[in-house]
């Protein structure tokens, strides 16, 4: 074969030089998460100890203190979601999967996709206009309504994937049983479906950790421990967006500890809904 | 997993259980940076001395304290600006406005590498606010600090980006020393800030923050903001002609020039005296004469009148505000006594 | 086991909803579906509502008036329209190019031992909350932008307006990059899926043909792909318009229009976050909500528009 020719070697350079830029692409998008991760934890975890766990925010001028009450108010708010989120998801997505097609359920699905795209910041009037203002008073509460709406496109979205990927033959076994359509979903379909729908639940509540923008106008915030929904309530995120944007180091140092207790919690539940996947997985390909 | 997912959530249930309950009361409010600092000291304080109060204040600017208080989602609001006349149309129902603080604004800048306080004559001030005065070497900043070497850097000029009474001080000072200002931009809680290279920051925490990590950097900041982040101010030439800095002495002085003050005549700025600071002002809370729950109102009466009496005020001074003169004290005291409990 | 799900992809109906236990159970079902819909249908309606003030006293001219003036009650959202488009343009641009390439290197470059790690890697960038970028971008990005990259852009392109002027650290540029960070997971994941779906043929036709791997994969497989690569950018976008906490943080808070993408500005999100828990009078708040109208409307646009474009490549989602 002979050499290859001026043209060849120019392309060849010219794929090469492609090449590793696409390499560098991925490593600058990669490298950027290992940056950001990398700030919070060296920022973050030196003043990350049992007391700011644990304790109240101190006023200004008084060394120390924690985000004790904003790890409460977080864990009841995403509580309270889920505890509505998950029923209304449930129910919705076994609708579209027990009757799938026709101008109702594609409306719903429609609906869902809407819902998926509109900003946090929308939600969050929204639940200020129905909880907060004819309330008129904030309250943890309203702060849990915007984050079920923001659960809730994953899963719909969700439930009826998982129930329809199903076998049928699960299905039209409880049925040939003689079992009523309630208990053959309730009991045998959703049981099968578990795992995904949990997989669901945990990616939308890894969502909803870190989100702020609704809660300006929703839980208000608090200095103390709170534990009643009724009421204003602290929560972690927007600890952290207050103390970033004030000007006391102290609180600056916090807002990066709150930070990296954000990142972790997001996390673990990401990677744990990755591990139930796999394990989901695995169970079906038995 | 299931028996752990159970484990750890009846622990969290245990440990819930064992947190000290709520408090009894817990009364909420909104407004001002000006007072966060204050405010969060003393109602600290409060609660130590009455654990069964909580009072829950969060600073969201003037604007947004009197905004929630009029809808009522908060128990009182905190501004520093008395509400005018549109805005207690707007509450329909008789509103109490009671003085509760005393602070200044401090000019503070960053200027790496400038250890001497700079020097602003009030016309300085409003000249670079109205964007006339673009970079920290021009002459009519230079002649006022001769000896001081000026970087050849822009003046990025800091302003508040929500409503804020803090905002109208500054203003209301500016439009008093600039007749230009007055009729181009005027005073109130959100102006249209003319200055070419401006920005908005959320909060006196939010300028301070803005101001601390922008060198060329200047702005107007509660004078508890300066001293607690080590920030410099400018030294400001008074109504008298005097030089003076931005501290408690010289805010009571501008003070000490208006005994009576009351919700329609409260604006000390560019006072008279020798030793007034121009950029002074009282912050206030409004409450309502008949607060909808008579149960809190007591409550509520009981916090003010204790945070405008000798004891609240006395935590004013530790925190770099200026405790309430003994007159206006009682006025406020008497303006309380108002209050239908 | 493979699934079984009828001609129709719908469970078929096997039994009717006879039993009163069933019938029970249909009307919860139904019940909590018409819940849903009435959530979704009520945001929509409650923010026409909530805007209709400002609507009427407005008109249309609300969006292209400039002025942002509280005290006059004369409110326009141009400035903060722009502020959006400029910094979701920045971050599309920077995020687009960035993203497509790496896909082009995960699917069809990178070795197994290697795709699959860094994948992950882009796809964690998506999980990082917004008040954490934010947060870094506060406090190491305005910064790094004040003293090198702003300096460095103004040293080599300060003639053009673009990058004239002050530097503060906050503004368009670094909202922009927040932003690029915030969606490049996006934009790499979908596409990667899309270039992977890609027949094999295509590949190896034109490896046949003598091309080199890299002439395969931009000249052949991304024109194919090209759709859906555009489809995912569109989702990205979307993104993008809609992000608050983290643009407010960096995005200096200033209801203005200028030339330099060093300035401060103002988005849509970040003046509904500044300034609704203060605004005092209802057309105000009116105002307020009708930019929270706009973002609506415009998300569901954009997002549907996405949705379709790779829909009609990759197949239904």
């Amino acid at each position: 074969m002979s050499a290859p020719s001026g043209n060849l070697r120019r392309r060849r350079a010219f794929a090469w030089l492609g090449t590793m830029l696409a390499l560098a692409c991925a490593a600058i998008a990669a490298g950027a998460l290992l940056v950001i991760l990398g700030y919070v934890v060296v920022q973050g975890v030196g003043a990350v100890n049992w007391a700011f766990l644990t304790q109240l925010p101190h006023p200004v001028g008084i060394e120390g203190g924690g985000v004790g009450n904003g790890i409460l108010g977080t864990i009841i708010i995403i509580g309270l979601a889920t505890i509505m989120a998950v029923p209304l998801g449930l129910l919705t997505g076994i609708y579209l999967a027990l009757f799938g097609r026709g101008p109702i359920p594609e409306a719903l699905r429609f609906l869902s996709d809407v819902l998926s795209g509109v900003p946090s910041i929308a939600i969050g009037l929204f639940a200020y206009a129905v909880l907060v203002a004819p309330l008129k008073h904030f309250s943890a509460f309203s702060a849990s309504f915007a984050f079920m709406m923001l659960m809730l496109p994953l899963l719909v979205r969700t439930s009826e994937q998982a129930i329809r990927s199903v076998p049928q033959t699960v299905r039209e076994g409880a049925l040939a049983l003689g079992m009523s359509n309630y208990r053959a979903t309730v009991h045998i379909v959703l049981p099968t479906a578990r795992p995904a729908i949990i997989t669901a639940l945990l990616l939308a509540i890894a969502r909803v950790t870190g989100e702020t923008a609704p809660l300006l106008f929703t839980a208000f915030g608090s200095q103390f421990w709170e534990k009643n929904p009724n009421n204003p309530m602290a929560v972690l995120a927007l600890q952290v967006f207050t103390y970033a944007i004030s000007p006391y180091p102290n609180w600056q140092a916090q807002a990066w500890a709150g930070a990296f207790l954000l990142i972790l919690a997001v996390l673990v539940l990401s990677l744990g809904a990755r591990w139930m996947l796999r394990n989901a997985m695995r169970g079906l390909e038995t | 997993m299931r028996s752990f997912v159970r484990w750890l959530t009846t622990a969290a249930v245990a440990v819930a259980m064992t947190l000290p309950a709520a408090a009894a009361t817990q009364l909420t409010g909104a407004g001002s940076s000006f007072d966060y600092p204050f405010f969060s000291k003393a109602f600290y304080i409060y609660n130590e001395k009455n654990p069964n109060v909580t009072i829950n204040y969060q600073s969201i600017g003037s604007g947004g304290g009197i905004q929630q208080f009029t809808a009522k989602n908060v128990d009182f609001g905190a501004t520093d600006v008395p509400m005018n006349a549109e805005e207690l149309a707007r509450a329909a129902q008789p509103v109490l406005q009671v003085p509760v603080a005393l602070g200044g604004a401090a000019i503070a800048y960053n200027l790496p590498g400038v250890t001497q306080a700079i020097k602003l004559t009030r016309q300085a001030i409003a000249d670079i606010y109205l964007g006339k005065v673009l970079k920290w070497n021009d002459p009519e900043i230079a002649k006022l600090n001769k000896g001081v070497s000026l970087p050849d850097t822009s003046i990025i000029v800091v302003h508040r980006s929500d409503g804020s009474g803090t905002s109208y001080i500054f203003t209301d000072f500016l439009s008093h020393v600039s007749p230009e200002w007055k009729s181009k931009v005027g005073t109130g809680k959100s102006v249209q800030w003319p200055a070419p290279s401006s920005v908005g920051a959320k909060g006196n925490e939010g300028v301070a923050g803005q101001i601390r990590s922008t060198p060329g950097a200047i702005g107007y900041v509660e004078l508890a903001y300066v001293i607690e982040n080590h920030m410099s101010a400018a030294t400001l030439q008074n109504r008298a002609g005097n030089w003076v800095a931005c501290s408690a002495d010289n805010v009571a002085a501008a003070a000490a020039t208006k005994p009576a003050v009351n919700a329609t005549n409260f604006s000390i700025v560019d006072a008279l005296g020798a030793k007034s600071y121009p950029i002074s002002g009282y912050s206030w809370v409004v409450l309502y004469k008949k607060p909808a729950d008579s149960s809190r109102a007591k409550i509520l009466y009981d916090v003010f009148a204790w945070l405008v009496g000798p004891q609240g005020q006395s935590y004013a001074k530790s925190i770099d505000y200026v405790p309430l003169p003994v007159n206006v004290q009682n006025a406020a005291s008497a303006t309380l006594r108002q209050m239908q409990r | 086991m493979t699934p079984s799900t009828g001609s129709d992809g719908a469970f078929r109906r096997v039994a009717r909803f006879v039993s009163p236990v069933d019938r029970g159970f249909a009307a919860i079902v139904y019940g909590g579906s018409f819940l849903f819909a009435l959530l979704i249908v009520g945001l929509f309606v409650e923010l026409v509502l909530g805007s209709w003030p400002s609507i009427v006293a407005f008109g249309p001219s609300f969006i292209w008036k400039s002025s942002w003036d509280p005290i006059t009650s004369k409110f326009g959202a141009l400035p903060m329209i722009y502020g959006t488009v400029v910094t979701s343009f920045i971050g599309i641009a920077l995020a687009g190019f960035v993203g497509i390439m790496a896909a082009v290197f995960l699917a069809d470059f990178a070795p197994r031992w290697l795709a699959a790690p860094l994948s992950f890697l882009i796809e964690l960038l998506a999980a990082v909350p917004s008040v954490v970028y934010g947060l870094w971008g506060l406090f190491v990005l305005s910064p790094f932008v004040r003293t090198a990259i702003g300096p460095l852009l103004q040293k080599v392109l300060g003639w053009t307006p673009l990058f004239s002027g002050p530097i503060y650290g906050v503004g368009l540029l670094t909202a922009g990059i927040i932003l690029a960070l915030m969606i490049v997971p996006t934009v790499t994941a979908i596409s990667r899926d899309v270039i992977a779906a890609i027949p094999r043929d295509l590949r190896e036709a034109s490896m046949a043909l003598g091309s080199t791997k890299w002439e395969m994969a931009t000249r052949v497989v991304l024109p194919a792909a090209k759709v859906g690569i555009f489809g995912a950018c569109i989702l990205a976008l979307g993104r993008a318009l809609g992000e608050t906490i983290a643009v407010t943080m960096v995005i200096g808070n200033r209801p203005e229009i200028s030339a330099s993408l060093f300035a401060p500005s103002y988005t849509l999100a970040s003046v509904i976050a500044n300034e609704f828990t203060e605004a005092t009078t209802s057309i105000y708040i009116s105002a307020l909500i009708e930019l929270g109208l706009i973002l609506f409307v415009v998300s569901v646009i954009v997002n549907a528009l996405a949705r379709l474009m790779i829909w009609s490549v990759r197949g239904s989602t």
